[in-house]
């Protein structure tokens, strides 16, 4: 796939030799990559370009401020800070004053707005301790009321429909009715999917809008979208003046440069991002990891909040300290499964790591992969475990015995695990090991030569 | 006029022609203003050029190919006319859309000695699958092909009633195991459906997937393994479905799945709701997999067997 943002920047700002500042000549070049970069994960041509011309000035103003920073370090923060400056301070929540409060979900077909309104509906249920009914106003698409009816039914939240019915805003209007009279207090009314360019589709949405005065009206948006997202999102902002939008489908590989194009285009706030078909995978929007995803440089921030949820702070400190010594042994390495099993998926977790989401993206990774490796862990000794250097022949022998695997299978994994520990090692005296953009769970960085 | 409005014969024109009058203007139209006063080819004129293929979704790596065959022109010829530049244009997109140019079966034609016909279809969430499937599946039946549609999408809520209602629309079969059960067992049942009951032509429907998702892109190898299972020469068409509104994205989506399942062929949905027909440019590009079919429209007739000739005559047309 594409670079990453800082390695094309490193490369940009190396054109002029020797320079260790920012000058108008490596920062013309540097803007083009960064134009490039940001068309590259399908943020708007013109909004890219605008961007850029931000960024070049502030460049150009802060020369000689950083003098410790390599060139393209500065820049990537200047991109990166002017880059969450546009994508929205706080994190905006939602208007839950009505009664019952009302909000309309909007989008084009394949975005997700029924899927979303199933997670909706769970979140408002678990966080926000509300008695949520999903109204299907979807009357074209074939069995999009049923597929409302198992998504309300999986997150145990009523549903009103009207199969017969073919008028979407009379169902709305008595969706709320029932609501009032089955004492939910909010109403999620999910309606067709609808191109922005189709006058008659755009015209009911704004009749049912007009009709049921929502507290919130939100557009669903996939975060795959590309050039068109701001015409769209022009559109309906002008026919239903939308309060917030929702990001769909971010766990596959987009940069989602969409949201900034939609973010710059109509200045509404992003409110939740969606990822994954499970009900329980819906976030509050945080514009600083929006902003280093479209970069490129890995959703560190998410990431390591994950890990320090689920991380044990004594654990990772003793690791942190026995990867630098060269100690790293089996004990340790079941451990560290452990840990990530926590965490959920690896495969996304790893995705999240600067750099890493190339890696990953060809690598066979899945939760079962682990049970081999516990077996083979398993079926050493205690003394095997904390002294990797002792599996000579006769034990590796054993231990393919004990485990059911043969014994290529326990090489082939030892061979990896040095490898690994290696590898780690090596990492952990990277300078920006721990530093940087994000802190590793008590990360600190270089110890020096051993 | 719009981009789209010419690719198409007077009925099917018709038919567009309400959902497409809103659509902005032309590629012509931009490329005129993108050299409009201009003499020859300069950096201000590439810079357009360079907005207005990457606005149109043609992507960084086409566009920049693109622009760069241009400069060097430039600096071989030393001077270039802004009216050659419409000519040089055309001439590359013609290239790059001819240089896959693998199949020319017309229409919804399908191998006379093949029956019956699998057809396998794939693609990521919300992209336009089943609809997809839909529509074919009332072209070949319309052609007085017996079809069957295989529910192999039985995880998505209510994905299987979907289908369904979808051939009883149609009038043709169907068959289904239910929601919930192995995609591949339906994908192999539907293969001994179709040769049990006679039929033409079979289409395999799947649940959408991102094509990052190790464990489901592994999946789909195995219902294409059970297909060949039963019949060794199936699924005789792979069928990726691509978003036209998606961005760059979408290479990456062609990339695994044909990893996966060996794509043979693009349908490209959505196109009416965007005035970017360069996704079709860039894709063609980037995978030499041809686009067999585009999506100009939510009525059954308007799954249309895309012409790249008529295609580039379109974009160029004044």
């Amino acid at each position: 796939m594409f670079q990453n943002l800082s390695d094309r920047l490193e490369s940009a700002l190396k054109v002029v030799k020797g320079e260790n500042k920012l000058t108008e000549i490596n920062v013309a070049t540097s803007i083009k990559e960064i134009r490039r970069a940001l068309v590259d994960a399908d943020v708007n041509y013109k909004i890219a370009k605008d961007f850029t011309d931000r960024v070049k000035d502030k460049a150009l103003g802060s020369e000689n401020v950083l003098k410790a920073v390599s060139p393209g370090q500065l820049m990537v923060k200047i991109v990166s800070d002017e880059l969450t400056d546009l994508m929205g301070g706080q994190a905006a929540g939602l208007n839950l004053t009505g009664n019952p409060t009302v909000i309309l979900i909007a989008g084009l077909q394949g975005s997700g707005k029924t899927t979303f309104s199933g997670k909706l509906a769970h979140w408002l249920k678990t966080t926000k301790k509300k008695n949520p009914v999903l109204v299907a106003c979807d009357v074209y698409r074939p069995a999009a009321m049923d597929q409302l009816t198992v998504v309300a039914e999986q997150v145990g939240a009523k549903i009103y429909k009207e199969p017969e019915n073919k008028n979407p805003v009379q169902i709305a209007l008595k969706g709320i009715q029932f609501a009032q009279e089955n004492k939910c207090d909010v109403v999620i009314v999910d309606t067709a999917g609808r191109l922005a360019v189709d006058e008659e589709m755009m015209k009911e949405i704004a009749d049912i809008k007009n009709a049921i005065l929502p507290q919130e009206t939100l557009f669903v948006v996939d975060s795959m979208t590309g050039q068109d997202a701001v015409n769209t999102a022009q559109a309906f902002n002008e026919t239903i003046n939308f309060d917030g939008v929702v990001l769909t489908k971010l766990d596959g590989d987009t940069r989602g440069g969409a949201a900034l194009s939609v973010k710059y285009t109509v200045g509404k706030p992003i409110k939740f991002v969606s990822s994954g078909e499970k009900m329980d995978t819906l976030d509050v929007f945080y514009p600083d990891r929006m902003a280093q995803r479209i970069l490129g440089m890995g959703d560190i921030l998410s990431f390591v909040e994950k890990a320090q949820n689920q991380f044990d702070e004594k654990l990772a400190k003793d690791l942190e300290r026995k990867i630098m010594r060269n100690k790293f042994d089996y004990n340790d390495f079941m451990a560290q499964i452990n840990q990530i099993k926590k965490m959920g998926d690896l495969k996304s977790l790893m995705g999240m790591v600067p750099g890493m989401s190339k890696i990953t993206q060809d690598l066979e990774i899945d939760d079962k992969a682990f049970v081999k490796v516990e077996a083979i862990i398993q079926s050493m000794t205690p003394k095997e475990r904390a002294n990797p250097d002792l599996l000579n022949m006769s034990r590796k022998t054993r231990i393919a015995k004990g485990c059911g695997r043969t014994l290529n299978d326990v090489n082939l994994f030892i061979k990896q695990f040095e490898e690994m520990s290696k590898m780690m090692h090596k990492m952990s005296k990277m300078p920006g090991f721990s530093g940087g953009g994000g802190q590793m769970p008590g990360g600190r960085s270089r110890f020096g030569k051993r | 006029m719009s981009f789209f409005g010419k690719l198409f014969g007077k009925k099917e024109k018709e038919d567009l022609d309400k959902g497409l009058e809103k659509t902005k203007d032309n590629f012509f139209n931009k490329l005129s203003r993108a050299v409009a006063g201009k003499a020859s080819v300069d950096e201000e004129v590439l810079d357009n050029l360079e907005e207005l293929l990457i606005s149109s979704d043609v992507g960084l790596d086409t566009t920049v190919k693109i622009i760069e065959r241009i400069e060097g022109r430039v600096a071989r010829d030393k001077y270039l006319g802004a009216e050659e530049l419409n000519f040089i244009l055309r001439d590359e997109i013609v290239q790059l859309l001819s240089e896959n140019n693998t199949v020319s079966l017309s229409g919804y034609e399908t191998p006379s000695d093949v029956k019956p016909f699998i057809l396998l279809v794939v693609g990521v969430n919300g992209v336009g699958k089943t609809t997809t499937i839909g529509k074919l599946a009332h072209q070949f039946t319309k052609m007085g092909k017996k079809v069957v549609l295989g529910a192999g999408d039985t995880f998505r809520a209510a994905a299987v009633d979907q289908l369904k209602i979808w051939s009883e629309r149609v009038g043709c079969d169907f068959y289904s195991k239910g929601m919930n059960t192995d995609p591949a067992a339906v994908a192999y049942e539907t293969v001994n459906y179709a040769i049990a009951n006679n039929c033409d032509i079979a289409i395999i429907d799947t649940a959408g997937r991102l094509h990052t998702k190790t464990g489901l892109m592994q999946e789909l190898s195995k219902i294409k393994r059970s297909v060949s299972k039963r019949l060794e020469t199936a699924p005789h068409e792979v069928l990726l479905v691509l978003d036209a509104t998606t961005g760059q994205n979408a290479i990456e989506q062609a990339k695994h799945f044909t990893e996966a399942t060996d794509v043979s062929a693009l349908a490209l949905t959505k196109l009416d709701g965007t005035a970017k027909g360069g996704v079709a440019i860039g894709i063609s590009d980037q995978f030499k997999i041809p686009i067999k079919y585009i999506g100009v429209g939510e009525g059954i007739d308007q799954l249309q067997p895309f012409d790249k000739q008529t295609f580039v005559e379109t974009l160029f047309e004044q």
